[in-house]
């Protein structure tokens, strides 16, 4: 049977054709309409709001850049190394490759907890975008999953020994730990049977995934439609009888297309200064100790994650062994990561945005970030970084006793919002946008 | 207003996230030298390259560096083939050595380790990788207590014995002990030579008292005069911080060109925004 041709496709121009042709046979036109080209978005989106898109640039870099890297490193224990180093120095333009790849792995993080703030601030959780919340918060996990795999790819002293603190994290697990390890090393010690695994990983199966949740992601806003800063849902405004849209809104094609270009511009600046002018910057994105090929026999004296990891890495610490077993600590680092999930269900406020929340919202948020920051500057260094407290303290380090606080802080964030969100004076949402 | 004091407030806590690695007392142990290079001077690269080749390929390899890489410094084929390859391996090879690993464990203690990337990966707060280099093949001075006769102000008790030292000269430790943290500092600039300051708390007659330890260096005569060596020895840390990232020098040129390419992109962006966004505002 013969494809029935719809309404012919117009707006092409010499292409209708083509597209007509297509669109008898597979919804191209309402797919794109759908997703982007006839979806209707708020017109108030500030600064904050780029690094969505940005997100997005930034996860097809790292496709991009680690499908080339691909082509030339070597994924065994004796070779990985010296293939990176082939890479930067024999590889035709492998440099810029492999230094956008380090340099696109550390800016996605700093992109997407941009992005996790901004949900934060203008409560961009809250119904109807649970969900949408929860396909964002699996990223984020999916993420973390790949970047961990990947960091050991390059074989160096900070990659094998990394991986080795965060392997025995799983070991820590009561009762099945140790055999978990075991299983996920593929191995007794971190060695080139889990770099083997950790590279198919990294390359093919976290990636996959992350792909599907991102689609997912972006199916689900396009369906509650975005959030903006003032917190007003515009489907619920009446239509501007002219235009057949909602009074706030405007499609976001062409005109969030061409905004976000001007973010990407924008972000490939600074990106760029750092990836030709400080791509090791200043140690944190390129970890010094990871220019020293991995050797399983020499312990280096302090073993520090990436810099994305280390406010996680701060709570782990922060946690004191008990009964012998450092799983308080392990649980403590994964309750961190996983009670953002439940954030749109903490949130009593009767408002989303932090315009018209009251000055409780207002300090927790910003007593969350600082925690949030101390925390993350701790994890990079040893725990004797502060020095100690005197006697009176029991000698104890400063940076710990700091990091535990931070970590009560952190946690309280969420455990006292549910009160605090409602105790709150806010301010009414208006009805139209205020920009 | 809301928004500009957020803004406010987000800038404030960027610049405190900036400032806290600063907000760190300032370390002690070894003081690092900065090491005058330069990467442009190709006569001092060259130089290097010589160095490298004659007194520490020996032992050390590099082996991720092929010796035709060295064209970058100006040198030729022939050049490389003629002044720089003493084992007959062909100039697209790269930088390995004879030496047996298993031999150098026991002969050193611990196989030299390859030099490609160090001045990459001694780089720390302290100071860059180059900076260390400089300061640490300067730092060696005559201890009888070591295997080797020689130990190191910048990197105590290692293994490696000073194999410049017919250069450099045999140079002495000197110990003072101050109870004045500022006289230790005092005396360390006089000294103007590489030290180690180190605080160490001491129980004498039940009382705690508080310790500062210099340690400086007293120059020997070798064959090259004191500022001879060090000239020696920038050129070989040049040579080796140019090892250790060769495409260093093209990635900035690249990285103006990329900046001056997205600079034009941003403005025409920037205008078609505009014009775009003149309906919605």
């Amino acid at each position: 049977m013969a494809a029935v041709e719809k309404h012919p496709v117009t707006g092409a121009g010499p292409l209708n054709g083509v597209l007509t042709w297509i669109d008898a046979r597979f919804p191209l036109v309402k797919l794109w309409e759908e997703q982007w080209g006839k979806y209707v978005a708020p017109k108030n989106f500030n600064f904050w709001y780029y690094f969505g898109s940005l997100a997005a640039f930034v996860l097809v870099l790292q496709i991009v850049t680690g499908i080339f890297l691909t082509m030339n490193y070597k994924p065994d224990a004796g070779q990985a190394f010296a293939s990176v180093e082939y890479i930067m120095r024999d590889v035709w333009g492998g440099w810029i490759i492999r230094y956008m790849h380090s340099t696109g792995a550390s800016a996605f993080f700093i992109v997407v907890y941009l992005h996790m703030f901004r949900g934060l601030m203008y409560g961009s959780y809250r119904k109807p975008r649970e969900l949408l919340w929860i396909f964002g918060m699996l990223i984020y996990l999916t993420l973390m999953a790949e970047a961990f795999f990947g960091y050991l790819l390059p074989w160096g002293q900070m990659s094998y020994w990394g991986a080795q603190v965060i392997v025995n994290l799983f070991g820590a697990i009561p009762f099945i730990g140790p055999d978990l390890a075991v299983w996920i090393r593929g191995d007794y010690v971190v060695s080139d049977a889990t770099l083997n695994r950790f590279f198919a990983f990294h390359v093919i199966a976290i990636p996959l995934v992350l792909i599907g949740l991102v689609a997912a992601h972006l199916m689900a806003l396009h369906e509650v439609g975005s959030s903006n800063p003032d917190g007003v849902e515009i489907k619920k405004q009446p239509l501007n009888p002219q235009t057949g849209l909602p009074l706030d809104g405007i499609y976001s094609h062409p005109y969030y297309t061409i905004k976000d270009s001007l973010g990407v511009v924008v972000f490939l600046i600074v990106f760029s200064i750092i990836l030709f002018f400080l791509p090791e910057m200043g140690g944190y994105f390129l970890e010094y100790n990871n220019f020293i090929p991995a050797d399983p026999l020499k312990t280096p004296q302090h073993i520090a994650p990436v810099w994305y990891f280390t406010p996680y890495y701060s709570i782990l610490r922060a946690v004191p062994p008990m009964f012998n077993s450092q799983f308080p600590g392990v649980l403590a680092m994964a309750l961190a990561t996983l009670i953002l999930f439940l954030l749109p269900w903490l949130d009593h406020s009767p408002v989303k945005s932090i315009r018209y929340k009251g000055p409780i919202f207002k300090s927790a948020l910003a007593l969350f970030v600082v925690c949030f920051v101390i925390l993350g500057y701790l994890g990079t260094e040893p725990t004797n970084v502060w020095g100690q407290f005197g006697a009176w303290l029991g000698g104890a380090d400063r940076s710990t006793v700091v990091a535990r606080i931070c970590t009560v802080l952190y946690f309280l964030f969420f455990i006292l919002m549910p009160w605090y969100s409602k105790l709150d004076t806010c301010k009414p949402e208006p009805a139209r946008l205020t920009w | 207003m809301v928004r500009r004091s957020w803004f406010r407030f987000v800038r404030a806590l960027a610049c405190a996230a900036l400032l806290l690695p600063f907000a760190a007392p300032a370390s002690e142990g070894p003081q690092l030298q900065s090491a005058p290079i330069n990467a442009h001077d190709l006569a001092s690269l060259q130089n290097g390259a010589k160095i490298f080749v004659n007194y520490c390929l020996n032992c050390h390899s590099a082996g991720y560096m092929r010796y035709n890489r060295l064209q970058d410094l100006g040198l030729t084929e022939q050049q490389i083939k003629d002044n720089l390859i003493f084992t007959g391996v062909k100039v697209g090879e790269l930088m390995q050595v004879a030496m047996d690993k298993h031999d150098a464990k026991e002969w050193f203690g611990v196989a030299p380790p390859d030099l490609t990337v160090t001045a990459r990966s001694r780089s720390s707060g302290a100071g860059s990788g180059a900076d260390w280099i400089y300061s640490y093949l300067r730092a060696f001075y005559r201890d009888p207590t070591r295997p080797t006769g020689w130990n190191n102000l910048i990197y105590e008790n290692v293994a490696m014995p000073h194999v410049l030292w017919q250069l450099n000269g045999q140079q002495q430790l000197v110990v003072q002990e101050f109870t004045s943290e500022h006289e230790a500092q005092a005396a360390q600039i006089a000294a103007r030579s590489l030290a180690r300051l180190d605080e160490e708390v001491v129980t004498k007659d039940g009382k705690q008292t508080r310790l500062y330890v210099l340690k400086t260096l007293q120059p020997g005569t070798g064959t090259l005069s004191q500022v001879e060596y060090d000239r020696f020895i920038v050129d070989l840390v040049n040579y080796m911080t140019f090892m250790a990232e060769p495409m260093r020098l093209e990635r900035r040129q690249v990285g103006i060109a990329v900046l001056l390419f997205l600079g034009i992109l941003f403005v025409l962006t920037l205008l078609l925004k505009k014009e775009y966004w003149k309906d919605v505002h």
